[in-house]
């Protein structure tokens, strides 16, 4: 038998002279159907719910429909309205309930609500127009079709070892005048971006939060400058469903869906992943203080975890937390990772402030948290890579201990630590150091290298110029007298604190850089580069930057030219790293020799071949990887021979033997002036001497035995 | 919005006017389906389309499918920058052979 037509797309009720029916409670949200859009809205202690229709940008409502008593199920109002035009309706929901504090409850009436699962938002349509503060709905929820054409793209399942990870702001990228974009600072304009970033030879983008966020939240002029200072990185979400409006150049037309799919799909073609740096752990609704924009006004008690007396706890330094292990909230979570996975074909996530989401209803850690277990075996966020910032402002610190259930990778904040201290020279570090190069096996012993996501430098904290020019962080643009931001840098100014013309300062700077991005690319683990560490980008020895939309922040593209240098050695770096898969291993080194090469897959030198100086003095370490082990003994590779000497004078430094028939090239050698540096993969200056290669001060040499 | 249809050779000219939004897509999208049969040769043109929202541009990919399922072609001339730049950087511009006017359409289709 078949039918003709479905007879769900006739209404049933009719209020002023909108047609109804009842809606179905799943998926929560608007959901474009056959003839209307089906409502669907939690609350658990709302008595009545309202639905608020505007036409796009109208400062008044079009209309409000109340959810006839029969249109709720359990806790759900559902609700289709048939004939709206979707591209110009924009929807909210008003709530009534008890406003108790005490109880945890904060109804109130007057408030229009956004949907929490709003696909897309408008009322920030374009970055920075000074909104109307007037407006009794600033955040409007609006439609959206999930009717992309992605032909043959898909989540491309690069092995997360394989990974080149670039973390990046996308109004940054190319918002400065010099990038020569059509669209400055938005999707369209990273799109036009690609080439640059293919010929670097990234193979994944971490963007900074791209989910709609209020860049003027908590704005204020700069006391001293008058500038104004911006929730400029977007760490403070709105909705969690909706990709920021003011980053797309059609935003205004309510197309930032539709563009921000077109970049993932084109970075997918150039072979390049797109990883979401995500903020769970709070909202942009702060304190009791805050603006009601949602949550606060849906179901206070459900969605922010509570004080006993009613007020926010503050786990996450901004006012509130999401109550992540709330069933309701876990869910939602889910909903929206599995959203973005599916929708927008986003192949992993980066959780801000994960130890957060290990916390239960009243703050405490937890040992096996629901939220987190959820997230690793779930069907559709399998292929997903999820990355978790194990730490909070609440004290949790879980690098190491983050809990993993064989998926979850961290920020390791700890090989940021060792390295920076290793490169500025101070001692006690050859031990650790040791440890971090190898992937951290002391902090991941049963997960493997790929859990350790390596970093030096992130959006938090100095940029690898300033690591290398600056004693101290210099916040003094950010309007709170210096005291905003990091004081623990491990930072070294080479001699001078800021930019200077000292030759022999900028020569040893410029080589530091060079040390940190050659010890990055041969670290066992996933590499991380921060955007504009490859052309030695500056925020003035400001860590803490999250405020301005200005060239603190942007990339400065006439930085290729004048870091020509610096820029050549990282993408030759990067290529090193993907042409030697022994760098790329799944597991850890066993220490031994499992393939009958006669070498074990990792052994480790000093100044004197095969014998380490583990001292708390020295700082001098080399090891050396047997390519017949590479990939855990699956693939074949050169062997190389990695020589660290932090050490202020030179060193010769004894080599290893290889096999018979082999020898030792060099592929990189830090202390000479470019292009001598690094020579490209494949290329590299074969050594007179087998037995001894002099390593300069401060310097990094890689040698490759073929 | 006005649609104007104009046959030169085999090609069918079809020249949109005015304003493609919510409420005038389906018409149009209506009338140019009405003229896509086997192997059609269309020639959008849109010299004198003001405007173009997200219905439009749905409007006109999914004409484009309607024609490839037909084994035709499809061409769009005379974009003003503003709808152009709005078709590139939501991606729909990618399925289109795009000319500047509707001579170059008609050369490029070989009449």
């Amino acid at each position: 038998m078949s039918v003709a037509e479905r007879i769900d797309i006739y209404p049933t009720h009719e209020y002023e002279g909108f047609k109804l029916r009842p809606g179905r409670p799943l998926p929560f949200g608007a959901s474009v159907v056959p003839g209307g859009v089906n409502f669907s809205i939690f609350s658990s202690h709302a008595t009545v719910c309202t639905l608020v229709l505007f036409e796009k940008g109208a400062p008044a409502p079009l209309a409000e429909i109340p959810f006839p008593d029969e249109f709720r199920i359990g806790n759900v109002f559902s609700m289709i309205v048939f004939g709206l035009d979707y591209e110009n309706t924009e929807y909210g929901f008003r709530m009534d309930g008890p406003f108790a504090p005490e109880q945890g409850h904060r109804f109130d009436k007057t408030k229009i609500l956004m949907d929490p699962y709003a696909k897309a938002i408008g009322g920030r349509d374009v970055w920075g127009d000074t909104p109307d503060w007037n407006r009794v709905y600033p955040h409007r929820a609006t439609l959206v079709y999930d009717d992309f054409d992605w032909q043959a793209d898909r989540q491309l399942e690069t092995p997360i070892e394989d990974l080149v990870i670039y973390e990046m702001h996308v109004r940054s990228f190319t918002q400065h005048p010099s990038s020569g974009v059509r669209n400055p600072g938005t999707f369209a304009g990273l799109r036009e971006k690609i080439p640059y970033l293919k010929d670097l030879g990234i193979n994944c983008v971490e963007l900074m939060p791209v989910y709609e966020f209020d860049e003027f939240e908590n704005s204020r002029p700069n006391p001293a400058t008058g500038e104004m200072l911006m929730n400029y990185w977007g760490y403070s979400t709105v909705g969690f469903f909706a990709p920021k409006s003011g980053f797309a150049a059609t935003g205004r037309l309510g197309m930032q869906v539709d563009e921000f799919k077109t970049l993932v799909k084109d970075l997918h073609r150039n072979g390049i992943e797109v990883i979401l740096d995500v903020v769970f752990n709070h909202t942009a609704e702060g304190n009791e203080n805050g603006p009601t924009i949602s949550f606060r006004g849906l179901d206070n008690k459900t969605y922010y975890m509570l004080t006993p007396e009613g007020y926010y706890f503050n786990f996450s330094g901004t006012g509130n937390t999401l109550n992540c292990n709330h069933p309701v909230v876990r869910n939602m979570v889910l909903d929206c990772l599995r959203y973005w996975a599916a929708e927008y074909h986003i192949d992993g996530f980066r959780f801000d402030l994960a130890a957060i989401l290990g916390r239960d209803q009243n703050g405490a850690p937890l040992t096996n948290p629901p939220l987190l277990e959820a997230l690793a075996h779930d069907p559709i966020l399998a292929k997903c890579k999820l990355i978790a910032e194990a730490w909070d402002a609440g004290g949790l610190y879980q690098v190491g201990s983050f809990p993993a259930y064989g998926r979850w990778a961290e920020w390791n904040g700890k090989y940021r630590d060792a390295i920076r201290r290793f490169i500025k020279g101070d001692e006690g570090l050859v031990g650790e150091v040791g440890q971090r190069l190898q992937g951290s096996p002391d902090l991941y012993a049963f997960r493997g290298p790929t859990a350790s996501i390596n970093f030096i430098t992130c959006h938090d904290g100095f940029t690898l110029n300033d690591l290398v020019s600056y004693n101290d962080k210099h916040n003094e643009a950010n309007g709170e007298d210096n005291r905003d931001g990091a004081n623990d840098n491990n930072s070294w100014n080479c001699g001078w604190e800021g930019p200077t013309d000292d030759p022999g300062i900028n020569a040893l700077r410029t080589r530091q850089m060079k040390n940190a991005a050659a010890m990055l690319m041969v670290s066992q683990g996933v590499p991380m580069i921060l955007m504009g560490d490859e052309v030695a980008r500056t925020q003035l020895g400001n860590n803490n930057a999250y405020c301005h939309d200005n060239e603190l922040n942007w990339f400065d593209w006439i930085l290729l030219e004048k870091n020509a240098d610096l820029l050549r050695f990282f993408k030759n770096m990067i290529g090193f790293r993907h042409a030697h898969p022994a760098l790329r291993n799944r597991w850890h080194f066993s220490n031994r020799d499992y393939v009958g090469s006669g070498y074990a897959d990792i052994t480790w030198h000093g100044v004197a071949a095969w014998n380490v100086d583990w001292s708390d003095g020295s700082r001098v370490l080399a090891f050396m990887l047997c390519g017949k082990h590479a990939k855990n003994g699956t693939a074949r590779d050169n062997y190389i021979y990695v020589a660290l000497n932090m050490f202020w004078d030179a060193l010769p430094f004894e080599l290893p033997r290889l096999p018979l028939g082999m020898r030792w090239n060099m592929s990189v050698n830090t202390s000479m002036p470019s292009p001598e540096d690094i020579h490209e993969p494949g290329h590299e200056a074969p050594l007179n001497d087998q037995n001894h290669v002099l390593v300069g001060g401060r310097s990094v040499v890689i040698l490759v035995g073929k | 919005m006005e649609i104007y249809v104009d046959t030169v050779d085999y090609v069918t000219v079809a020249s949109i006017v005015g304003e493609l939004d919510g409420q005038t897509a389906p018409i149009a999208q209506d009338q140019i389906l009405d003229l896509i049969g086997p192997e059609a040769r269309i020639l959008l043109d849109m010299t004198g389309l003001q405007f173009m929202s997200s219905a439009g541009a749905r409007t006109l990919l999914l004409i484009y499918r309607h024609i490839q399922a037909n084994n035709g072609g499809v061409i769009l001339a005379g974009l003003i920058p503003e709808i152009a730049d709005m078709l590139s950087a939501t991606g729909f511009l990618d399925y289109f052979e795009v000319v500047e006017t509707v001579d170059d359409g008609l050369a490029l289709f070989g009449v």
